[in-house]
């Protein structure tokens, strides 16, 4: 440990110079948007990227999982937080256990392009009474009361736990009335497209009609068949076709 | 001559499907469940087809355009033929060295002594000049040394490869006339099909045999079930907006989408009448989906069916245009019906399996449908294309082992079959596949992408 003052002082010059160089780069990893007026001229045949981001369902109990799924176009590089890099397309089956904002990055010729989706994680409590009369709610609390309903395979009859949800549903609509909603059919993508059109339809019928009887007003429920036209997943495999085995509630705005 | 054709080819269809209902119940009795259930005889093959040797054509012009025109056109003509599906073709490379133009120039011994042993021989000159392709066609029968000549047609169109192709289909389908038993050709038929890039689907046309494909519709969204009309002038489809799907019209004739009717609910598979009046379709309108049919303007509507469960995919019998065929899930999985026009004499044909989109021949005899017949989650199998007669319920396989098949739809002719096809199950994977009515002779007309094909009516 005999360290002649000459040799301290050119260590501390070395120390000091990594951190300034370090203080220069970055460590930290945060990205920064990036200003279009510097990059100068585009090349002509460059097209910005785009993404869309989505995740399925949008809110969960903790320890249920979500289908994140992703398009991006003109991208050559596309990073989720959290996940790291990932295929220009594709889905993702997450566990967040907490209320989580998913960023999507997507990089091409043409600049870089963000998308994110919020998944809300309910941690359990007791639930409170709706109490907001005039107003539609917020987008949470409907997809809280208002539970997408699921059925079994070339089936359009509502399974018992769908017809528990439902009436969950029904009470959230029946104190709110202000509200309107879609309600679209949809079928895993095995049978033929114009068979799952109508397949589809009665699904959401089903569902509609389950609403109606539980003193829904009809003209409030709008219903669109997808019938497999519109997939929120595509792996072939039965907790795949279960998902896309559907009739989805949205807000009709 | 005409009716003894249109019987033998219906022995053409019927004779493998009494074998193979042997081959079924041979195959039940032995209770040998891990042999494959289907095995295929050459006795389809039992009507011998006419020999016939398409010479390349003469080129009678130094234009330079007239090698590349040629070319397309010979090699037009010989798939044509090829594809007609009622002649043995006599192979390029057995076919006498020289190329005769005109009638002078044929020496018939040449062709009909072996090993060309041509019956019918077709040849003629080719010239493109001044910017026209002029087209002197021939066909001769080998076997009358007296009267050879049995067609001599000339062509002029102005020069340009689609005219070179065009003349051929022509050409070809004078010949399939003259030797077919009457029936026209199909070489000059179209195909009308859905094509899907990124998240949307238009409606594409192409030629028979897969040229010439080009969009039809620009509609940004999911357009699907193209029919076209018996007269070729509409095209109607089923179009999603922002109400869900709806019948949607567009004209062939000013190229443009003309008016058809919205209602509530979703409206999709249309079809025509054989006379082009009446449409029918699957509609929710009253919150269950059932057939009904309209006038082709969406006027006068009535109702055909009325029982829970989805109603789909109607067809008219092409033949009389008083009966329908369709797909009906009134029992679970759906199967294959058949009514007359006003919703009575209701007739279940299929009995189990999944069974959806039904074509009906041009004669009435029989329907294409693609079905699975083992159809179940974990259940092995597949969905084929199988072709029924109508008054037997007798059925065959056509399609095996080759991935999902969809959508069949008849050629004008009835002896062909275009489908939808994919190898692997997979949606992004599907291209259309045309073949014999009898499931020889497949070939692909599209790459991955393209779906739901209708053949047009003539």
């Amino acid at each position: 440990m005999n360290v002649s003052p000459e040799r301290y002082r050119k260590a501390l010059v070395i120390v000091a110079a990594v951190v300034a160089l370090s203080a220069v780069t970055g460590c930290h990893k945060k990205e920064q948007p990036v200003n279009p007026a510097s990059l100068g001229p585009m090349p002509s045949t460059a097209t910005a990227p785009t993404a869309n981001l989505t995740a399925d369902p949008v809110s969960i109990d903790v320890g249920q999982s979500v289908v994140l799924n992703w398009r991006t176009q003109n991208a050559s590089s596309v990073t989720i937080d959290g996940i790291g890099e990932v295929p220009a397309n594709g889905t993702q089956t997450v566990s967040p256990s907490s209320s989580t904002n998913f960023h999507l990055t997507a990089k091409g010729d043409g600049g870089s392009t963000e998308a994110n989706v919020r998944v809300t994680v309910r941690v359990p409590q007791a639930p409170t009474a709706p109490s907001d009369n005039g107003d539609m709610g917020s987008e949470a609390a409907f997809h809280q009361n208002v539970q997408d309903v699921f059925f079994d395979y070339d089936s359009y009859d509502l399974r018992p736990d769908a017809k528990t949800s439902s009436q969950t549903a029904a009470n959230y609509l029946n104190a709110h009335p202000a509200i309107k909603i879609v309600i679209g059919g949809y079928c895993d993508d095995r049978g033929s497209a114009e068979y799952n059109l109508a397949l589809g339809e009665n699904r959401a019928n089903s569902a509609k009609t389950a609403l109606v009887n539980s003193g829904v007003a009809a003209s409030r429920v709008r219903v669109i068949s997808y019938g497999k036209e519109k997939q929120f997943c595509s792996e072939e495999n039965e907790n795949c076709w279960q998902q896309n085995r559907r009739a989805q509630f949205s807000l009709d705005r | 001559m005409t009716y003894r054709r249109a019987r033998s080819l219906s022995h053409l269809l019927l004779r493998p499907a009494g074998l193979l209902f042997t081959a079924f119940a041979l195959l039940s009795l032995s209770s040998n469940l891990y042999a494959q259930d289907w095995f295929k005889t050459e006795t389809s093959r039992g009507v011998s087809n006419i020999r016939i040797a398409v010479a390349d054509f003469k080129a009678t012009a130094s234009d330079p355009q007239t090698t590349p025109l040629k070319q397309t056109f010979d090699s037009t003509l010989f798939n044509d033929l090829s594809n007609a599906g009622i002649f043995d073709i006599v192979s390029k490379s057995l076919l006498p060295q020289t190329s005769p133009g005109a009638p002078g120039e044929m020496n018939l011994a040449q062709w009909s002594a072996a090993p060309t042993s041509a019956a019918m021989i077709a040849f003629g000159a080719f010239g493109s000049s001044g910017g026209r392709i002029t087209v002197n066609g021939f066909l001769f029968d080998a076997k009358n040394a007296q009267f050879p000549q049995v067609l001599s047609k000339q062509y002029s169109e102005e020069a340009n490869d689609e005219n070179a192709r065009q003349i051929a289909h022509r050409f070809a389908d004078e010949i399939i006339f003259r030797l077919g038993g009457g029936v026209p050709g199909i070489a000059e038929t179209k195909i009308y099909y859905v094509k899907f890039s990124g998240g949307n689907k238009e409606i594409w046309a192409m030629d028979y045999d897969g040229a010439s494909q080009h969009q039809v519709t620009h509609l940004g969204t999911v357009s699907l079930s193209p029919r076209i009309s018996p007269d070729n002038s509409r095209i109607a489809f089923s179009s999603l907006g922002r109400e869900g799907f709806q019948i949607r019209m567009y004209s062939l004739l000013l190229n443009r989408m003309v008016n058809f009717p919205a209602a509530g609910g979703t409206n999709l598979s249309p079809a025509w009448s054989p006379n082009g009046r009446d449409l029918a379709f699957s509609s929710s309108r009253s919150g269950d989906p059932e057939i009904y049919i309209a006038d082709s303007n969406g006027g006068s509507i009535r109702r055909a069916t009325s029982f829970r469960g989805p109603d789909v995919s109607p067809v008219f019998n092409p033949k009389t245009g008083s009966q329908i065929a369709w797909i009906s899930g009134r029992t679970g999985l759906p199967q294959l019906y058949i009514m007359d026009a006003d919703g009575s004499a209701v007739t279940r044909l299929t009995d189990g399996g999944y069974a959806t989109s039904v074509s009906w021949s041009p004669n009435g005899q029989f329907l294409a449908f693609a079905w699975d017949r083992k159809y179940g989650p974990g259940a092995p199998g597949g969905q084929d294309i199988y072709v029924m007669e109508v008054a037997t319920k007798r059925w065959i396989q056509l399609t095996h082992e080759i991935g999902r098949c969809d959508f069949p739809s008849w050629s004008p002719d009835g002896r062909h079959i275009v489908f939808a096809n994919s190898s692997n199950g997979r949606a992004s994977s599907t291209r259309i596949v045309s073949m014999l009515a009898d499931g020889t002779g497949r070939r692909n007309l599209t790459e991955p992408g393209a779906d739901m094909p209708n053949w047009s009516w003539k």
